[in-house]
């Protein structure tokens, strides 16, 4: 694409153009600039992973003096931990929060997105700029009502409010859902049809083959965001009983619970980061390609 | 189930026309019953969790309620404490409007000056790219405990360092002049999913572009103003959109920062005491919604400052969106 635009003579000229001394050392020192910018950035960027991981390793006394290097190192904060909050409990909830979530999300989220991407119908329009308006939303803006309202079902002290509300579709997920099916030739479709497909097989047997990657980025993106929650779940279950938090509450009570010392609170720091992390090593493409996805085409 | 519409017009070509009305008409209904099908999920979501509880809001705002006992139709009453008697409230909408103006900004910049500089790198751009991204997977609880306790003003590594080169370090979270610039920090820490975006943006601003600016004549601040920023301005306006209202909502980290910088021995609850520790200077406004509607159970109140805020987060919308017309540019590659 770059090359069609330059008309070859000027293209051949330019290649055989001797490129002056004084422009090639600017372009050198621009470059090592540049790499030592971003090694430096880069370094910075590491370093609180690089504290946070020393500092698990410390002892209580250590944490609290200026030696930035433990000794000796002590794995057993790892071990200690668990003896220190009911964390197999909090993840069992997190994953029970996470999985329940995200099947709901994806059940009710694939067909709306496929309605706004390829049926035609009135109201379309509409219906995608809702879905955009209430993305944007503060969450804030309704959860008093919304307590009120699962107050009354008595559900307020466990986490359904958290999991029952992505089970009618969360618009983030139908938004970019439906940016991918919006790419997916009509052809197919067509083919389907004529197959004598109704709309409903149509999604099931070629969208969502073809959508594999948009499926999988927004799977990703929702157990994350579960993992991650933190204002919900603190409201629904934050003031109830220990045995009834998330990985989140949980951390963030960590240490006031007992008054535990530093190393252990970063050992536990390090544990709640470690999932997602090697998640990412794991999935790095899904990532990038759900990234892009929302950002480029939005 | 139902035919393609392509075979069905064939079909029914043959039967008499008043059939051939009455199959059309049923075909449509079909086609509306597919639709209805499909969206429903999302209709019933949209009116449950978002269209009733909208509404509700507006009518608790008038209404003394504590969940307790039934809704006291109180007027303009919470309106006016809200613009008028409550004290915390200023702050609280200072120090959000002090995130929008300052700290959104500094994040759309950095994740701008980061991703062009990964987009020169010649070697090793993969690597660099999954450094910068990490970050901001790291769970929001996780990584603002690791910056409490990395900032910690006693024996905290960077104060450490610092000391080292000869400097004294602030007080970070436990300082009231340094405990927002703290959380912007974390905020730059955490600004990968941006950086992601800006560097797809760059690496996509087409080549010729840049080599006819060249030919031109232009200097590299020349290109950067006339080529790059034009061709990636739809991502800054997404990234400006997006970071204003992530900081309308604000709440975790500065919630969790306050509660453990203040150091207090408290159950999930009771927030009172670090209600913007140090000195109300991380209370943000959704903070101060949650104390006074779930702390409080002024719930009629905090009804009134959702209501605030939901007009304010249309308001400021709406305005960006209303400038951007004078400078995003759609059109070319980016789109």
């Amino acid at each position: 694409m770059t090359a069609v635009d330059i008309p070859l003579e000027l293209q051949d000229a330019l290649a055989r153009r001797k490129v002056p001394w004084t422009v090639r050392r600017r372009r050198l020192l621009f470059a090592v600039a540049n790499h030592s910018v971003v090694i430096a950035a880069a370094l910075i960027f590491l370093l609180p992973f690089v504290f946070i991981a020393l500092t698990s390793l410390m002892t209580g006394d250590q944490s609290l003096s200026p030696n930035l290097w433990p000794s000796p190192f002590r794995w057993s904060n790892y071990v200690d931990v668990f003896h220190q909050a009911p964390l197999m409990r909090w993840i069992a909830n997190t994953m029970m929060y996470c999985g329940l979530a995200t099947v709901g999300l994806l059940l009710s989220s694939i067909p709306v997105a496929y309605a706004l991407a390829r049926l035609r119908w009135r109201g379309r329009q509409v219906a995608f700029l809702i879905v955009l308006a209430t993305m944007m939303l503060p969450q804030q803006v309704t959860v008093v009502p919304l307590y009120v309202m699962w107050s009354k079902l008595h559900l307020v002290g466990t986490l359904w409010p958290v999991i029952l509300i992505t089970w009618l579709g969360d618009a983030f997920s139908i938004f970019l859902l439906r940016q991918f099916f919006l790419t997916i030739p009509q052809e197919y479709l067509d083919a389907a049809r004529v197959d004598g497909c109704g709309e409903f097989r149509i999604l099931t047997t070629v969208v969502l083959r073809l959508a594999k990657p948009a499926i999988a980025a927004v799977t990703l993106f929702s157990v994350l965001y579960c993992f991650n929650d933190y204002f919900l779940p603190l409201l629904y279950v934050g003031q109830g009983e220990l045995h009834t938090w998330t990985v989140s509450i949980g951390l963030s009570q960590f240490r006031n619970l007992h008054q535990v010392q530093w190393n252990l609170t970063m050992a536990a720091t390090l544990l709640v980061m470690a999932p997602v992390i090697i998640i990412f090593f794991l999935a790095q493409k899904v990532f990038v390609e759900g990234i892009t996805l929302t950002g480029v085409k939005g | 189930m139902s035919l393609a519409p392509a075979t069905e017009t064939t079909l029914v070509a043959a039967l008499p026309a008043i059939d051939r009305r009455r199959a059309r008409k049923r075909a449509a209904w079909r086609r509306r019953a597919t639709v209805l099908a499909f969206m429903s999920p999302w209709l019933a979501g949209v009116t449950i969790f978002f269209g009733y509880p909208l509404l509700m809001s507006v009518y608790l705002s008038f209404t003394h309620f504590d969940n307790l006992s039934a809704p006291r139709w109180i007027g303009l009453a919470n309106y006016h404490y809200l613009f008028h008697g409550d004290l915390l409230i200023g702050p609280a909408v200072r120090n959000s409007l002090w995130m929008i103006v300052f700290a959104v900004p500094l994040y759309v910049l950095s994740a701008f000056g980061i991703a062009m500089m990964v987009a020169r790198v010649k070697r090793g751009a993969g690597f660099f790219r999954t450094v910068f991204y990490l970050p901001a997977l790291a769970p929001p609880v996780a990584a603002t405990l690791g910056f409490v306790y990395i900032l910690n003003p006693a024996n905290g590594p960077i104060n450490v360092l610092l000391s080292h080169l000869g400097i004294q370090g602030p007080l970070w979270f436990q300082s009231p002049q340094w405990s927002k610039p703290s959380l912007v920090l974390l905020g730059i820490w955490g600004v990968g999913n941006m950086f992601i975006i800006f560097l797809a943006a760059i690496l996509d601003v087409p080549k010729h572009l840049y080599e006819s600016a060249e030919l031109d004549g232009t200097g590299p601040l020349q290109r950067l103003r006339y080529v790059t920023l034009p061709s990636i301005s739809p991502v800054i306006l997404f990234s400006i959109v997006i970071g204003v209202i992530a900081a309308m909502q604000y709440f975790t980290q500065a919630y969790v920062a306050a509660n453990i910088a203040s150091g207090q021995a408290s159950q999930a609850g009771d927030v009172t005491v670090n209600l913007g520790f140090p000195e109300g200077s991380t209370l943000f406004y959704p903070i101060l919604l949650y104390n006074d509607g779930f702390r409080d159970f002024s719930m009629g109140y905090a009804s009134a400052m959702a209501v605030l805020l939901f007009v304010a987060a249309f308001a400021v919308t709406a305005v960006i969106l209303a400038n951007s017309r004078r400078w995003v540019h759609y059109g070319g590659a980016v789109r």
